[in-house]
């Protein structure tokens, strides 16, 4: 039934057949600067029923070439060359020689390939519901009427496993949670009984254990309807656990395809087996790591109960208080030299923690106490402003935007020695420090005249971590310090600040989402949920025998960066309970 | 070259993104070391419109300084033989020879409406030339001057490039000289709620709780007054007996009162924002003062945005003299500025037989044309880093 009420739908294909061939395709985008060649002759393939995986990182064109398919290449962009084929029952049509504008393209767009995007709340018309919004490519490329559309949405959000989709239906998109949307986005994306599905980054923005359920949900649909799915992501992990085929590209050309198996155990290319060692590296504990102190080493940082309730007036006249807890009676150790990780999902209170560590955050009640060098308790929550500056020397942050926690109006020099220019040291001597620390995080000396905004991503974050090393403190606070750099990069700066903690007898609080960044660099792991500290341990026993049914559920939900153990298939659920 | 060898050189590579990404900047050395302000330099380079307004924008108040030198006559000389004379034309050559000149007047009179009427006089040549000898005046009131720009070569001919008014003054002298006045109220006023804005703004955005409420409402009270009602009875309030130089100051306080308004919701604004970027934060956990987190490192950031707000309020300030001026409330003759200029065409029947008396009008368009355009390519030049 559903099969008649779109049009153009072939009626019944065989199993693998192509259904959209790509072939020599050239994305150009004339800039000011000279024309950049976004995708180069890019030749791939999706397969009725199939997953085609496109890998690569940051700029290497995975993105350009899913929206060149649908002809929607933002502007000064355009297809230079090649072909896009896209086989239907009777005929083939050629994308790239249709107008973008014209009927024929937009019949196709939605109805036959339909694509969803990375951010859920931005592709997603905040004004409009829900229902409504998944109702209007229904409008535009079948003959229901109205009541029958609601019918088949309500039908969709059923299939996309949105609970209690008749009320849902009738609900916005700020109603509903991140995974949530993303569930509505392909609710949207499948309306029309697409013959291929392009998902560009669809998980990035979500936490692990959505992003596992939204990739089972996809191939589960994929399953049922035969379609063909192209899958844009950066992660090796999701690559391996879905793919049927991958394509890695680089620098907008296609450097090596094939099936999964052979792309993750017989990589030709330099490029992928950097790729897949990188991930493969954060499978396991860095070889360079320092034993962990025993029990019996003094401490640096004890937190107690450490509570923050966030208070926020709603209503008219902010007569209804709502509160939060965003972190409820935390407590832990950190010993001197140890690295202990803080891992949990967006919400879970991580950063909150860490930055009333420093009291950037206010608590709003427990305590936190530091040791200095010689073993002196000194009572963090209860400083007076001129204390706490004091002690900031000692205890510093890495923060996880490199961007935005670098001033773009000082220079290297002026960033990396603003501490110590506070701290009263001379012209002269901070310049030498500064270039010391350059050195110590792997940057020429000759930057220092540069301002921020000459510098990539990975640079920028080793100049925040030379700031933060520039008055030798004792304790730093990590804050998802490797977030938002790409896979390549993430190993390095790990490694760099286990280089660092091994020289200079540093002890890190490193608060991460990513499971694997924390097994690979820290000594023991506490995980977060919804404010509290669920379950805190070395990292090798929680990672291998997890005690809390929380901790086996994020574990489980981490993709493996492995096709032959695929674990998300085999995951194990953590159903929250009722109360609270 | 081998394919092996090809293979090893692969190898060997660097693939890692930073090896072969350029960063956003690194295209020339130049821009690595460039600071906000020669960034903002260049992004406000290729606005042309803006750059070309910035020109004219300098021109009008190089010309409103030196008017006693530029405009041809006295503003304020009457001629009796002159009035509503039309605007003469420039001529270089006599018999084709060379001499720059323009045409005297006649008069005719018109037999039905028994009105004089005043006729380019083809026969009358008056020569004219740059930097002439002209009756003394005070420069800026520093010393005295026998040189004007351009003028007849014998003082005392009648030379109206712009026409005559009423009294047979110069219009195009007095529109120099009323783009003194008229131009520097609008700094002066822009000067007065920049220090109110910055100050009321500041303390509302970084201090917040209820100072931040107290500020605001305030805001919106003045907000919610209509201006002109407001001006009307401060200005009525003005003592006649004042001179004309309190009566300035006094017009340009009434007209910042509302001004500073939209300033300080723009400093409060930033604030807000930046009080959470993480960079202010790292400059706290830095050791730095409160004092210099705001002057070092909150501050650069918004100073250009204020800057770009100030130029798009200057033209506001303009438009509010001209208007109250034009009523009859703001600036009096025997001052000269647009405002006042103007209303010598407030009776339709001086416009309809001297339509050259709007000139001045032009003169605000281009004025606050030019100040828009020149805020709007700093707005956009204002945040370098945005792309």
């Amino acid at each position: 039934m559903i099969d008649a009420v779109c049009q153009g739908r072939p009626m019944h294909d065989r199993e693998d057949d192509p259904v959209l061939e790509v072939r020599g395709l050239s994305t150009t985008f004339d800039l000011r600067t000279g024309p950049l060649h976004a995708v180069r002759d890019a030749s791939f393939t999706v397969r009725r029923g199939r997953t085609l995986c496109i890998v690569g990182e940051s700029g290497s064109g995975k993105s350009v070439a899913a929206r060149s398919i649908l002809r929607i290449v933002p502007s000064p962009g355009r297809i230079e060359a090649g072909r896009i084929l896209l086989h239907g029952v009777d005929r083939t049509t050629d994308l790239a020689t249709l107008d973008a504008r014209s009927p024929a393209m937009r019949a196709i767009r939605g109805a036959r390939i339909s694509m969803i995007f990375q951010e859920p709340m931005s592709s997603l018309s905040p004004v409009h519901r829900i229902g409504n919004q998944i109702a209007e490519s229904l409008q535009l490329h079948t003959a229901l009427d109205k009541p029958a559309r609601r019918a088949r949405v309500i039908e969709l959000l059923r299939q996309v496993e949105i609970p209690e989709p008749e009320e849902a239906v009738d609900r916005y998109p700020f109603e509903y949670s991140g995974g949530m949307r993303q569930r509505a986005m392909i609710a949207m994306a499948l309306a029309c009984e697409p013959d291929v599905l392009i998902a560009d980054e669809p998980t990035t923005a979500l936490d692990v254990t959505t992003q596992a359920e939204i990739l089972d949900l996809i191939a589960r649909l994929q399953a049922d309807r035969g379609m063909g799915v192209m899958f844009i992501t950066h992660d090796m992990g999701v690559v391996a656990e879905i793919a049927d085929e991958v394509c890695v590209m680089f620098r907008g050309e296609v450097v090596e395809s094939g099936p999964v198996d052979g792309i993750f155990h017989a990589a030709k290319h330099p490029y992928t087996r950097m790729l897949i060692g990188s991930a493969a590296k954060l499978e396991n504990r860095a070889a360079a790591k320092p034993p962990a102190p025993g029990a019996d080493a003094p401490p640096i940082l004890v937190v107690e109960c450490l509570s923050k309730r966030f208070r926020a007036k709603k209503g008219l006249f902010g007569r209804r208080a709502v509160v939060t807890d965003a972190v409820r009676d935390a407590s832990l150790t950190l010993r001197r030299g140890e690295t202990l990780g803080v891992v949990g999902e967006s919400g879970s209170g991580k950063t909150t923690l860490g930055r009333m560590v420093l009291r950037v955050i206010e608590p709003s009640g427990g305590r936190a106490t530091y040791f200095d060098a010689a073993g002196t308790a000194v009572e963090l929550t209860a400083l007076d402003r001129k204390g706490l500056r004091r002690l900031y020397g000692e205890m510093r942050m890495i923060f996880q935007d490199p961007m935005s926690s670098l001033n773009p109006r000082m220079t290297v020099e002026q960033v990396i020695g603003e501490p110590l220019r506070n701290d009263g040291w001379r012209q002269r001597a901070i310049q030498d420090r500064v270039a010391e620390l350059l050195d110590l995080v792997g940057l020429p000396v000759d930057v220092m005249e540069r301002y921020p905004h000459a510098f990539s991503g990975g640079q920028r974050q080793r100049i925040g971590i030379a700031r933060a090393l520039a008055p030798e403190p004792r304790l730093i606070v990590a804050d998802e310090a490797t977030s938002a750099l790409d896979v390549s990069l993430r190993a390095q700066v790990l490694d760099l600040l286990l280089d660092i903690q091994r020289r200079m007898d540093l002890s890190f609080l490193f608060i991460s989402h990513d499971i694997s960044v924390i097994r690979y660099f820290c000594d023991r792991v506490a995980v977060m949920r919804k404010g509290e500290i669920v379950e805190l341990g070395p990292v090798d026993r929680v990672c291998e025998a997890p005690e809390h049914p929380y901790t086996r559920a994020l574990l489980s939900a981490v993709p493996r960066p492995d096709p032959r153990a695929r674990r998300l298939g085999a995951r194990h659920r953590y159903v929250e309970e009722v109360a609270s | 070259m081998s394919a092996q060898h090809e293979a090893a050189a692969r190898d060997e590579h660097d693939w890692s993104v930073e090896a072969w990404r350029p960063a956003p900047d690194q295209r020339t050395a130049a821009s690595a070391t460039a600071s906000q302000w020669r960034l903002m330099w260049w992004k406000f380079r290729r606005h042309r419109l803006a750059m070309v307004s910035g020109v004219v924008v300098i021109v009008i108040y190089l010309l409103a300084l030196f008017a006693d030198f530029v405009a041809p006559v006295d503003p304020n000389l009457t001629s009796t033989r002159h009035t509503y004379a039309p605007p003469q034309s420039i001529g270089l050559f006599v018999d084709g020879a060379w001499l720059p000149h323009v045409n005297g007047y006649k008069v005719e009179i018109d037999p039905i409406a028994v009105r004089r009427t005043f006729v380019e006089d083809p026969e009358k040549i008056v020569p004219i030339g740059l930097f002439v000898r002209s009756e003394p005046y005070e420069f800026l009131g520093l010393f005295t001057l026998h040189t004007r720009l351009i003028g007849p070569l014998e003082p005392g001919q009648p030379f109206y490039l712009l026409g005559a008014d009423r009294l047979g003054r110069d219009v195009l002298s007095r529109i120099l000289h009323g783009a003194r006045v008229s131009m520097s109220i609008g700094l002066v006023g822009v000067a007065v709620s920049l220090g109110l804005g910055v100050l009321l703004g500041g303390i509302s955005g970084y201090h917040g709780g209820w100072v931040d409420d107290a500020v605001q409402r305030l805001i919106e009270l003045l907000k919610a007054i209509p201006t002109i009602p407001l001006w009307m009875g401060l200005a009525a309030a003005i003592p006649a007996t004042w001179s004309p130089l309190t009566v300035y100051f006094a017009i340009t306080v009434l007209i910042s009162l509302i001004g500073w308004t939209s300033l300080a919701r723009e400093v409060r604004g930033r604030f807000l924002s930046m009080k959470s970027e993480d960079f202010v934060t790292a400059a706290r956990l830095d050791r730095a003062s409160e004092l210099r987190v705001i002057m070092r490192h909150m501050a650069p950031s918004f100073v250009s945005h204020i800057i770009a707000t100030l130029t798009l309020a200057i033209p506001a300030m303009i438009l509010a003299e001209t208007a109250l001026s034009f009523l009859g409330i703001g600036l009096r003759a025997p001052v000269v500025s647009w405002g006042v200029l103007l209303q010598e065409a407030q009776n339709v029947r001086a416009v309809a037989t001297a339509p050259w008396l709007l000139t001045p009008g032009l003169a605000v368009v281009i004025a606050v044309l030019s100040l828009n355009f020149l805020g709007d390519g700093l707005r956009d030049a204002a945040d370098p880093y945005a792309d």
